[in-house]
């Protein structure tokens, strides 16, 4: 499939208005103001497009939840807070075609009625939202964005919100939390964005990779951004490719292309790296079950992966050769999400770090056989018991790679050590203080 | 004590780590602070100034190198919030210092892409050539040693960011290089995180 979001990202100056401008930029929202919002709600949901934030919500679907009738302002929050381990494709998207995103937010706050869309940036992106307020200045300066838009009397602005460092910022409520200058803690739900979101006003949040999606679709019309992919699975995909493959990086392709593709076609990630082989792969950023080499020719869609009893989540491939102990990925992540929550929810906040100190226990060996099982009811206490979806994360790569390689588990307890080259860590015990 | 029957849990640990900020030296904004401050409340409704309350802590880090208890005093006054409010936002994020750093604060991503590629040894060999252990910074403050969850760009790890700029690809033989560079070039001897793009 030719590239339609990252076409022109290695052109050199590709990141500039007048660039974009040249490739027929802004083509989409000129006739989308054209539109009546509903007639734009509905060409999106025609579409087919679904979230690429992880969760694969039909956008068209969350646009028409949004409570129009309130009197209320209604606002567009863009998350760009990309956080989740293996995922860096909005990375990408804004660094080198940030008037496509802009483009997508406007079309979007046309669709629901805003006047305001905020991009809320992680903080640890400075050199994005760098790029990013040059070219909001310019297209403001082109009567893109402020008043008046196109001359076509509709008025909307939009504006860069930098986080600060936390991973729960980028769950929806959490990141409307934090724009209004809290903790990025997560709301009860209902009341959902739709109704009570942004300042108590119908919100919609939308994935960076997700509003490109839209002037495409505005363009070209719902069944070309359809037929791109599988049914139910259209439009471009970003895939983010990681680990120990010969050429990492983003890759833009369809839907149809299967996981065994993604890693090993040079067009793609090229197989594993100096001579080794395949262990497994996470499919979809750090949150996931993993997949074993045998359970890879499926399509790289939602609804392909979730087949396979994973989740393509934010498409963020993350691969392990066979010199990877699982023992010491899943501790490697626990760390992560006991650094990383919240804190608003006891399942979550104490048993997190309950799993990674029984890990690094198995790490250090002094693990015993019973640590497995009391693994495995620490996470069992921890998924669908929690606040929001973090805690389904947290337990993940403790419940799957115990499934999957418990016998790699038993020998690290019985041998009280690593028995796999990769695990530094384990070699390294002094350092291992964490 | 433990929740768990099974889990034997250290003693203390549910102690409250709360730690009262330092009050530091006297912290007032500068008057270019305060207006692009005003400027930066512009963008969210009148009403609702607390939205720009990290922006604020930006500021004041920008101006002190890290944030006392009189800097949060002197943001809430800004914000007109309380000064807990403001605690609240620096303790959460961890972009927010509460004590002085070093020049280069040095971040290695530990997270599992750039840990596949050897991100904790890059840690080990750059605690060995700077003599500090992560979360340190030395005496002259030159160099602070930090660990860092995932940066979002893990096709180039292993990932080291050193304050607002990064480094990509850093290979754990190179920490040498790395810290020379910094002492002699400072950003401008890094990598940056950009999309190689061929004449640009
Ligand atoms: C713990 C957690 C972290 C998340 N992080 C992100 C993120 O960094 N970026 C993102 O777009 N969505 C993230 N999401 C998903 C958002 O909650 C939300 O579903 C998404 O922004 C909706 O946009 P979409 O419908 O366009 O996918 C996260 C969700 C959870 C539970
Ligand atoms: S599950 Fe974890 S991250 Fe989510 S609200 Fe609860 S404590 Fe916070
Ligand atoms: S794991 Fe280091 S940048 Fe993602």
């Amino acid at each position: 499939m030719e590239p339609i979001l990252t076409k022109y990202v290695k052109q050199p100056g590709g990141a500039s208005l007048d660039f974009y401008m040249k490739v027929g930029g802004y083509e989409g929202l000129r006739k989308s103001l054209g539109m009546t919002p509903d007639q734009v709600v509905d060409v999106v949901k025609q579409s087919g497009l679904r979230g690429r934030g992880g969760a694969g919500f039909p956008t068209g679907m969350k646009w028409q939840f949004v409570d129009k009738k309130s009197p209320k302002p209604k606002y567009i929050c863009c998350n760009a807070d990309e956080s989740e381990p293996g995922t860096f494709k909005d990375h990408v998207l804004m660094e080198r075609n940030p008037h496509l995103l802009f483009e997508g937010c406007l079309i979007a706050c046309h669709a629901i009625g805003a006047k305001v869309a905020y991009i809320y940036i992680r903080g640890e992106f400075y050199h994005v939202q760098q790029v990013l307020e040059r070219e909001l200045a310019k297209a403001r300066a082109a009567g893109l964005v402020g008043k008046n838009i196109m001359g076509t009397g509709f008025d909307c602005d939009i504006f860069v919100h930098r986080g600060a460092g936390a991973y729960e910022a980028g769950e929806e409520t959490a990141l409307i939390e934090s724009l209004e200058g809290k903790k990025a803690q997560p709301r009860l739900k209902p009341p959902f964005p739709a109704v009570a979101g942004l300042y108590d006003c119908p919100t919609a949040v939308n994935n960076v990779e997700t509003l490109c999606n839209v002037p495409f679709i505005i363009t070209e019309g719902a069944e070309a951004f359809a037929k791109l992919g599988p049914e139910k699975n259209g439009g471009p995909k970003l895939y983010c490719i990681s680990g120990h493959v010969k050429n990492p990086g983003v890759y833009e392709t369809s839907m149809h292309t299967t996981l065994r593709e993604l890693i090993y076609d040079p067009k793609f990630g090229g197989g594993i790296r100096g001579g080794h082989q395949l262990k497994c792969v996470i499919p979809g950023g750090s949150s996931v079950p993993v997949l074993l080499p045998e359970q890879l020719d499926i399509p790289a869609s939602f609804d392909g992966v979730a087949s396979a009893g994973s989740m393509l989540g934010s498409a963020g491939l993350i691969v392990m050769d066979e010199t990877t102990c699982m023992v010491w990925a899943a501790q490697n992540l626990l760390y992560f999400y006991k650094h990383e929550s919240c804190g608003k929810c006891t399942p979550c906040r104490e048993g997190g770090d309950w799993l990674h100190k029984l890990l690094m226990k198995i790490e250090r060996g002094d693990g015993e056989m019973r640590d497995l099982d009391l693994l495995l009811s620490v996470a069992n206490n921890i998924a669908g018991k929690t606040l929001c979806a973090f805690g389904d994360a947290a337990a993940t790569p403790v419940l799957t790679t115990i499934k999957t390689f418990r016998a790699e588990y038993e020998a690290h307890i019985r041998e009280g050590r690593c028995t796999l080259p990769a695990s530094w860590r384990a070699s390294h015990p002094v350092l291992a203080a964490h | 004590m433990s929740f768990h029957p099974l889990m034997e849990y250290g003693a203390g640990h549910h102690q409250s780590a709360r730690v009262l900020p330092e009050e530091g030296p006297a912290f007032q904004f500068t008057a270019a602070n305060l207006a692009k401050l005003e400027e930066i409340c512009t963008r969210y409704p009148a009403e609702r100034r607390k939205s720009a309350i990290i922006a604020a802590l930006y500021l004041a880090q920008g101006q002190q190198g890290y944030i006392t208890l009189s800097a949060m005093r002197a943001v809430a006054a800004a914000i007109r919030c309380s000064t807990a409010e403001v605690e609240d936002i620096v303790y959460f994020y961890t972009m927010f210092y509460t004590r002085p750093m070093g020049k280069h604060i040095v971040m290695v991503c530990r997270t599992l892409s750039c840990a596949l590629a050897g991100a904790e040894r890059v840690t080990e060999t750059l605690s060995k050539e700077l003599g500090l252990r992560p979360g340190e910074t030395d005496a002259n403050r030159e160099f602070s040693l930090l660990e860092v969850e995932c940066l979002g760009a893990c096709d180039r790890a292993p990932v080291v960011g050193v304050n607002d700029d990064w480094h990509e690809c850093q290979q754990p033989e190179a920490a040498k290089a790395l810290i020379d560079g910094l002492r002699a070039a400072g950003a401008g001897s890094l990598t940056g995180c950009h999309l190689k793009v061929a004449g640009e």
